[in-house]
């Protein structure tokens, strides 16, 4: 079991964090292909920093000196539980503050969004020399609190339930793994403060349909004990929405899309078992209606057993 | 392995449900919902009330066919081959349409000053460009329909709407031709029946003259306005309710009546209103010379200020030579301790994290890409009118009497802005941060205040009854400014009386207009 924790562990909760010209944070815990073990809990605390001075209008690339750049802090905590083996429980729980530079618009702060996530290792197989595995993800998003969503690019987030599946595959050869995976996120509609709103057309309503979400990634990279180097590239596109029109307001129904870099990197601490740093970034090489994102994260982690799994030797 | 891979199909299908039934996407528009119009007075006796500007002018309008003659059977005939398979898209285009045309073209004036209402991106060298309404489809798109310029919008249509409806109700009383399917029972009335006379088309006036003053102000989006013109003939004709010639008749009215109103709107200032770079310096010297601090745009680049000569439009309610009268006492001076109290209620205000306050801002904040404050003054006026069932004329006189109000409550307003050219709370205080977009324009008075205490009073005198509801609107949307940190207290304050006086005058013309309530 000592064994299988150390490898574990430093796995529990990856966190990415994608901001548009607001804060989307997809905790996506999801994102790795290995699973913490039954009746362990990983507790996570994770501190984002993102921020951009430029974005795209449409396809159009610029800056804008009444915002300057706009920046936010997210202070998350985590949890990963083992359901079993093969099913994991995870949810996070952000805190945001958001920032802008310039201009006078005032930056929000306050609790997004909760983010539950059923993670089930369906498949786990050795192809050849090294072992594949099929994770199905259910997760979805709920707001926990009544922060207006109608601010971008300094609210919160965009005030919508959501649920997202994901399908992730993993293929691993010794210390070496490449994985590619495939979500579909739906998102209800939301309520804002205004009585109408002009998208391409007038609505006379306070309900905004929210256009769903695509992600894709690929990533691979080098997993040791108590080491681990990954690289990932990911690709958000909006299904639906509108571009912002030149010089006006981005909405929360606008189609959003971004293309992003980043890297992961985790490294677990032999004297104090269970504990795990994480450091990383993202960077947004290409967008649509999105902040040209650069993203640092660092996270700590403790894994530890909640109760003696009988079936454990 | 083979027992997980059994488990997968059945936990995918799981999933799969729940993903597929959580998650709203339909969406109900309130506009929607409008029932199909049935006027509870006809207002038969609308040729006698006082129009605008109409009153000694003369207008054409052929003598229409006997209902026996071959052209008229042949349009009945029409009439009924379009009634013979109607497809799902021509019922909703009744649908659509039989809410009233006066409520469909102010909805879609809504739509074209909110899709104008963006203003232009800067040049390289931090100037900015200016729309041209010679080349209004080059960027920056003609017209930028910014609050002053979307009063004038709403008030031109409006009262333009409600002289050709007087004088189409002339004519209809003196040819009396009745609707098609009172002249022939194969007919069927897809809308509610009405004793009307039919010729010329109230619709197809409504439908004329505005197209026309939109050709003026939207000179850009003259396919959508075409459209939208064609669709609402179409209407009349499927729903059994117009012959195309009584359509033909009608246009041809609204035509004419709209020349009156283009022959005003292009002498009335508005060309001139934006001034030069020579000008908008002297505003900053002059202000600076009385020993107060100036306004300066607070954008990056900075700005032009927005229109700084609208006060120089004509109004339609007084003369340009009554604004002085109207205009508040000056405000606090900027160096003076009250000025400094209000500064600090702002910043308060701004540090003040209410979601209230912030629901509040955003519900009237009505910025870039909105209809504008008169615009939704126009939303609010139009949801209450749907419930009276008005007549299509009392509708046009009712948001005339409105709209000539909140057009001339923008020129007050701008005479107060740039008579005092005062700073705005956030150039004055530097931590005050704002909860929506910072106008750029001087802050004395409060445009909001201005055009709601203008909408409220017209509004409260129409229905009475809500009188007092309307005027707490006026209010909360004044008070919008403050709690957004953009405004002083004093701003919405002589924002709002100044309005009531504006309209006031409104009020005073409807009582002596011949439409009583």
């Amino acid at each position: 079991m000592k064994h299988c924790l150390h490898y574990i562990n430093r796995y529990c909760l990856a966190v990415l964090v994608c901001v548009a010209l607001t804060n989307t944070v997809n905790a996506q815990t999801e994102t790795d292909a290995l699973m913490i073990p039954k009746n362990y809990f990983c507790a996570a605390g994770v501190y984002t920093h993102n921020s951009w001075d430029h974005y795209w209008e449409g396809t159009f690339k610029r800056d804008n000196g009444n915002l300057g750049t706009v920046s936010s802090n997210i202070y998350a905590v985590g949890g990963n539980y083992g359901l079993s083996n093969r099913i994991n429980l995870l949810f996070m729980i952000p805190y945001i503050k958001t920032n802008a530079t310039a201009g006078t618009l005032r930056g929000q702060r306050g609790v997004q969004d909760i983010n539950l996530a059923v993670k089930w290792m369906a498949v786990k197989q050795e192809v050849g020399t090294g072992l594949l595995s099929l994770h199905a993800i259910l997760s979805g998003s709920i707001p926990l609190n009544n922060y207006e969503a109608d601010f971008l690019p300094l609210s919160l987030g965009m005030q919508s339930k959501s649920i997202a599946l994901r399908g992730l595959l993993n293929y691993q050869v010794g210390r070496f793994f490449v994985a590619g995976a495939g979500q579909y996120v739906r998102k209800d509609n939301i309520t804002i403060d205004r009585d109408s709103y002009y998208t391409t057309e007038m609505h006379y309503t306070d309900q905004v349909a929210m256009p769903n979400v695509t992600n894709f990634l690929v990533s691979t990279g080098y997993r040791s004990l108590r080491f681990n180097a990954e690289a990932v590239l990911s690709q958000m596109t909006t299904i639906g929405g509108f571009d912002i029109t030149k010089n006006n307001m981005p909405f929360p129904s606008n189609k959003m899309n971004a293309t992003m870099a980043g890297a992961v990197f985790k490294y677990s601490f032999s004297k104090l078992e269970g504990l795990e740093l994480t450091a990383g970034g993202n960077y947004v090489l290409k967008g649509r209606n999105y902040g040209q994102n650069t993203s640092l994260f660092g996270g700590i982690y403790y894994v530890f057993a909640v109760k003696k799994d009988k079936s454990e030797k | 392995m083979k027992k997980h891979i059994l488990h997968i199909l059945p936990v995918m299908m799981v999933a799969l449900s729940v993903f597929n039934t959580s998650c709203k996407k339909e969406i109900e528009e309130r506009n929607q919902l409008f029932p199909a119009l049935a006027p509870a007075n006809l207002d038969l006796d609308a040729d006698t009330w006082t129009p605008v500007l109409t009153a000694s002018s003369t207008f054409t309008v052929a003598t229409p066919d006997a209902i026996t003659s071959p052209n008229y059977l042949a349009d009945l005939n029409e009439i009924k081959s379009y009634q013979r398979n109607l497809t799902r898209e021509q019922r909703d285009i009744i649908e659509y349409w039989s809410a009233g045309s006066v409520l469909r073209w102010n909805e879609i004036l809504r739509e074209l000053v909110a899709k104008h209402n963006v203003p232009p991106y800067q040049n390289e060298d931090g100037t900015y460009p200016a729309p041209s309404a010679a080349n209004p489809l080059a960027y920056p798109l003609f017209p930028f329909s910014n609050p002053p310029y979307a009063a004038r919008a709403y008030a031109y249509v409006s009262a333009a709407q409600y002289d050709a409806l007087v004088q189409a109700w002339k004519f209809k009383k003196q040819f009396n031709r009745a609707a098609p399917y009172t002249n022939d029972p194969t007919i069927k009335a897809l809308v509610p029946k009405s004793t009307l006379p039919a010729y010329p088309s109230e619709d197809a006036v409504i439908g004329g003259v505005t197209a026309k003053l939109m050709e003026l102000l939207f000179p850009g989006d003259l396919d959508f306005i075409q459209k939208k013109v064609a669709e609402e003939k179409l209407y009349r004709i499927m729903a059994g309710a117009n012959t195309r010639s009584d359509m033909d008749a009608g246009e041809a009215l609204g035509k004419q009546v709209a020349e009156v109103f283009l022959t005003r709107a292009r002498a009335d200032g508005a060309g001139k209103a934006g001034g030069t770079p020579a000008d908008w310096k002297a505003f900053e010297t002059n202000t600076a010379a009385t020993g107060q601090v100036p306004w300066v745009s607070l954008e990056m680049p900075k700005r032009p200020p927005m229109l700084p000569f609208f006060a120089k439009v004509n109004p339609f309610l007084f003369s340009n030579a009554t604004i002085p009268s109207i205009r508040p006492p000056a405000p606090y001076p900027t160096n003076s301790p009250e000025f400094k109290k209000e500064t600090d209620e702002v910043l308060a205000m701004s540090n003040d994290r209410s979601r209230e306050h912030e629901r509040i801002v955003t519900y009237w904040a009505d910025g870039v890409g909105t209809p504008t404050p008169t615009g939704h003054w126009n939303t609010i006026a139009a949801e209450e009118f749907v419930k009276h069932k008005y007549s299509e004329v009392r509708w046009a006189r009712n948001l005339a009497l409105l709209n000539m109000a909140q057009m001339d409550a923008a020129i007050v307003c701008w005479d107060a802005k740039y008579f005092y050219f005062n700073p705005r709370p956030t150039q004055t205080l530097f931590n005050i941060k704002t909860l929506t977009g910072v106008p750029n324009f001087p802050s004395y008075t409060s445009g909001h205040s201005t055009f709601s205490g203008s909408a409220a009073t017209v509004l409260g005198y129409l229905v009475p009854e809500k009188a007092d509801a309307f005027m707490a609107m006026a209010k909360e949307a004044g008070m919008s400014r403050l709690y957004g940190g953009i405004h002083y207290r004093s701003d919405c304050d002589a924002g709002l009386a100044s309005g009531i006086k504006v309209g006031t005058y409104a009020v005073n013309r409807a009582k002596i207009d011949g439409a009583g309530k």
